[in-house]
């Protein structure tokens, strides 16, 4: 690669165009693709946005007066005439992250060219990222059904309905675009188009927000449920 | 290392880290389960949580295998989230201490 040198003051294109000019100067920082480093600075951008939810979430949690809702009991379902504690969520942990794992295996597969079965994989994925998704509507609706509102709640601190709904929330939104985003992917790994292209990349890029949905969840499950 | 064939790497190594997972996490939910309080609880919840999150960002997301420039490009900028946490403990602290001089506790 030849040496770029700085463009010399005067010559340098100035406005909109200096400005591309000066991003794009042929100066590689990261090795690798530029859609993998892209999905990264947004995943960062994410980590900013849940990071600010969980830092208001315990702002509020440590300022009110009011006792906090235990979790263990809000989230107990009965099974069996026994009162199970945090057990749909437990569950629903399992289940992201028995989905982190088909989707690492699905990125292997798509390296290895075996386009049938990384399809398969993403969509087991995608189905496992769904019922997630449909448990969490399930949670939402029994607590609505129990009073909890944004604003105020029959077990105590008025706030826990707004972390809740907030945080849980924004995080099955990333769920749910993250199903419609790997069934894209895969309907296009099955269809042969990164076959054509001959660059599965694509793949373990949308296996990195998929795994960031994940972790995100370790955070929630641990600061929010367990806490 | 070709970086533009992507990260391949065997399935076991994948399979081992998603056994780990659940193990951690069931030891989680069990410090729940077992109603253990206290400090314990507390560190208990926060060590589950961090070996899980590196697990995931180190295997699952391949960044023990990526260069270091990209490394820490990425994990040295979400540890700004720590100085917002720290004066928010404070915030939060010294708002629960007006409020009890106020209400009456």
């Amino acid at each position: 690669m030849t040496t770029i040198a700085p463009p010399a003051a005067g010559t340098a294109a100035s406005g909109w165009r200096g400005l591309v000019a000066d991003w794009s100067g042929d100066r590689l920082a990261f090795a690798v693709p530029w859609g993998k480093a892209m999905m990264w600075i947004f995943l960062i951008s994410d980590t900013f946005i849940f990071g600010c939810f969980l830092t208001g979430y315990m702002t509020v949690r440590i300022a009110t007066t009011a006792a906090w809702p235990n979790p263990s009991e809000v989230f107990a379902l009965t099974i069996g005439g026994a009162s199970v504690p945090l057990i749909l969520i437990a569950i629903m942990t399992f289940i992201l992250i028995t989905s982190s794992g088909t989707m690492a295996m699905a990125v292997n597969c798509a390296y290895r060219r075996d386009r049938v079965r990384c399809a398969a994989l993403m969509l087991a994925t995608a189905l496992l990222g769904a019922s997630f998704v449909g448990m969490q509507a399930f949670e939402w609706s029994k607590l609505i059904a129990e009073g909890v509102r944004p604003w105020s709640n029959p077990m105590g601190a008025a706030q826990f309905g707004a972390s809740f709904f907030m945080i849980t929330g924004f995080h099955g939104l990333h769920v749910s675009v993250g199903v419609i985003y790997l069934l894209t992917i895969a309907a296009r790994v099955l269809g042969g188009r990164y076959e054509a292209r001959g660059d599965y990349t694509i793949v373990e890029i949308a296996g990195l927000y998929w795994h960031f949905v994940d972790l995100v969840w370790v955070f929630i499950f641990a600061l929010f449920y367990l806490w | 290392m070709d970086h533009a064939s992507g990260q391949q790497h065997p399935i076991g190594v994948y399979l081992k880290v998603w056994a780990l997972l659940f193990v951690l996490s069931t030891m989680s939910y069990l410090v729940d389960y077992f109603h253990l309080q206290g400090l314990l609880r507390w560190s208990l919840i926060v060590v589950f949580m961090l070996m899980k999150a590196s697990l995931i960002v180190a295997v699952f997301m391949h960044l023990r295998w990526e260069r270091l420039a990209l490394v820490y490009a990425i994990l040295v900028p979400p540890l700004c989230v720590l100085v917002l946490v720290a004066l928010m403990v404070l915030e939060g602290d010294y708002i629960f201490l007006t409020r009890g001089a106020f209400f009456g506790g």
